[in-house]
């Protein structure tokens, strides 16, 4: 009998009843992570049904998606945007859930807060209305997006109905050249799977270049796996995940410490393990990445050429609406907009690598920089470590935290036909705004194209 | 949630890959805290221009009163996890969407709001999509799909959820009906 993968033993750990033909496993959820946009029709079925949330204590919510992100937090983008945080705030009350509130010193975007505050450990399950729930997979949990059905069923039970979902292995090695990031990493993985090609597994990114990240960039990898169309992607615990982890307000602390270190070290795949599909990725002649369609599949190397659509339908609309010509190059481009932030690249380290670029320069005449730091904590070690000085300084917007210009849905957007280098995660037509035009990056590149006014190779900056 | 044995509809057909949950309703009708209503956001930046007219040549803007059936590309709902997405195309007045394939979370949320998602042979995807007059008839106890121009073809759905559509009823009861056994592993994790 075959060895198990990391997500066979989670898995295992949180069955409440088995698979059968009939019915899906019942799945035990040990983190609900709840934000004000896809929670509020879940609490309704609750107050219809009569029923409480089972387990309080495991649920934690944030307002992140529809506040606004200006420094006196009043500029909602309409009176309902200000309901639909209201609501949050009642239903959080009157159903006795800890609510990281805009004035409090954790609030930030939920998938920010989450491991910053302990709250995600190896071998758990994480649940949250959002797909870049899968996020959370950096540190060896089973974390995955759920709709507002689901997020109403854990409120109630604290299980889900699931299918086994498949297993894949992402092997990486080589390592990653000066002004190549995480970011451009699984950009790469992306363009290479195709946007739905994960629909179906977990992946397991492994090997020694995910082993020398940081959490921080195993976190932007983790991030956009569902952007693969995947279920969750994991990465193995190690003593990197523990030194993140200790100390943590909501982490294991003394003897559970301990203890809890004994147990997580078990979540790991067996050198026998078996995964349904493996694949390699060698990311020593990896540039720095850039999308440049409607799908975060479509991306080339900074120096490549947007390749000819062909008979493909799909590719042919996206360069109509990107206003883009096969075989051309986008480097130079003028953009008008750079946004540093979002749940995949608005840590302290994102912000550390848009500084070391930014310092001592000008944001290019006519263009907007956004700074959105992705949580109070993130705000406040920037502004002490004289990062937010340098963006200001810059020329740069530097902003109170919240998803912002990735969803578009609080105020910040971009105008009809504007283009945009963010370091989010979707670069979906209309994303950042009706008629928006998005290129994905990392905050390096970002940082360099604010400087230069045009699509930039931040390798002209890094010595 | 209504049950879902059977119909006969004509359909729509968005013949694109990829249609992510952006586009099937836009992040700004996120922030309405009711179910109802959302099918006026439904594709709204395809139905209509940047200005606010509506754009009369749109499929989705013609006369739809007879067509319950939406057919798309592949990966079709990828994206992000709004279940908005599900209730605009329910208010719209879909009752089946059919793709050669569905993004994950969508479709899951789809089964629950009784919105069959059904993912179909490419082949006969092709076939839909060369008959756009006929009209297609869905028969989920049989789990076959029959075209009006005499193509039929079988598809396969995850075993509970169909029950669940055939029955009309969602899983939440099914979920606190377990309440032994999810007490039971309760204790063990202590």
């Amino acid at each position: 009998m075959p060895g198990k993968t990391l997500f066979d033993k989670i898995w295992q750990a949180h069955l409440v009843t088995v698979e059968s033909d009939e019915q899906p496993a019942i799945l035990y959820i040990d983190r609900h992570l709840v934000h004000e946009v896809t929670s509020p029709q879940a609490f309704t079925v609750l107050r219809q049904r009569s029923l409480p949330v089972r387990r309080p204590e495991r649920t934690f919510a944030t307002l992140d998606h529809s506040i606004p992100t200006d420094r006196e937090r009043m500029a909602y983008v309409d009176e309902q945007a200000r309901a639909q945080v209201e609501t949050l705030r009642s239903n959080c009350r009157d159903f006795g859930i800890q609510l990281f509130d805009l004035n409090s010193a954790e609030q930030g975007i939920i998938h920010v807060i989450a491991p910053e505050l302990g709250l995600i450990l190896p071998g758990q399950t994480v649940v949250c209305g959002d797909s870049h729930t899968s996020t959370h997979g950096a540190f060896g949990a089973l974390a995955f997006g759920i709709g507002t059905s689901e997020v109403g069923y854990v409120l109630a039970s604290q299980c889900l109905l699931q299918r086994k979902p498949k297993s894949l292995a992402i092997n990486v090695t080589g390592s990653l050249q000066a002004g190549v990031t995480a970011k451009d990493l699984i950009l790469d993985i992306i363009r290479k799977l195709g946007s739905g090609g994960g629909a179906g597994y977990v992946f397991e990114y492994r090997g020694p270049t995910i082993k020398a990240l940081s959490m921080e960039e195993r976190m932007t990898i983790c991030n956009m796996s569902i952007e693969a169309g995947a279920r969750a992607g994991l990465i193995a615990p190690d003593e990197t995940t523990y030194a993140y982890l200790k100390g943590r307000p909501y982490a294991p602390a003394s003897a559970e410490w301990t203890s809890a270190l004994a147990s997580w070290h078990q979540f790991a795949s067996d050198p026998d393990a078996e995964f349904d599909a493996e694949i390699f990725i060698d990311a020593h002649s990896l540039e720095p990445m850039i999308s440049y369609g409607t799908s975060p599949d479509q991306s080339i190397a900074m120096q490549g050429r947007i390749p000819e659509p062909g008979s493909h339908d799909h590719l042919a609309q996206a360069l109509s609406y990107m206003q883009w010509q096969p075989g051309q190059s986008l480097e130079g481009v003028r953009v008008d907009v750079v946004f540093i932030g979002s749940c995949t690249n608005s840590r302290i380290s994102d912000l550390r690598a848009a500084a070391t670029i930014l310092q001592g320069r000008r944001v290019a005449q006519g263009l907007r920089l956004m700074i959105v730091p992705g949580s109070e904590a993130v705000k406040r070690q920037a502004e002490s470590e004289g990062l937010a000085r340098i963006f200001i300084d810059a020329g740069a917007e530097w902003r109170e935290p919240g998803c912002s210009l990735c969803i578009a849905m609080n105020g910040d957007q971009l105008k009809p036909g504007q283009l945009a280098v963010s370091t989010s995660n979707r670069n979906f037509a209309g994303r950042q705004g009706k008629g928006s035009r998005t290129l994905l990056a990392s905050p390096l590149t970002a940082a360099a194209t604010a400087i230069q006014g045009t699509l930039t190779d931040p390798r002209a900056y890094i010595y | 949630m209504e049950a879902f044995i059977s119909l006969t509809s004509k359909f729509i057909s968005l013949p694109l890959e990829n249609i992510d949950t952006d586009q099937i309703i836009p992040a700004r009708f996120l922030t309405q805290t009711h179910r109802e209503g959302l099918g006026a956001g439904l594709f709204y930046d395809w139905r209509y221009e940047a200005g606010g007219t509506l754009r009369t040549d749109h499929i989705l803007n013609q006369d739809h009163r007879d067509a319950h059936i939406l057919v798309a590309g592949a990966n079709f709902g990828c994206g992000s996890s709004r279940e908005h997405a599900v209730w605009a195309l329910q208010s719209y007045g879909f009752r089946v969407v059919m793709s050669p394939s569905i993004g994950d979370i969508f479709k899951s949320n789809a089964l629950k709001n009784g919105l069959l998602a059904l993912e179909i042979d490419p082949f006969f995807y092709q076939e839909i999509c060369r008959h756009p007059e006929a009209s297609l008839t869905v028969d989920l106890e049989q789990q076959s799909i029959a075209l009006s121009s005499g193509a039929t073809s079988s598809f396969v759905l995850e075993p509970f959820a169909r029950l669940c559509l055939l029955q009309g009823v969602d899983q939440l009861g099914f979920l606190l009906g377990h309440e032994t056994a999810i007490a039971n592993f309760e204790g063990r994790q202590r």
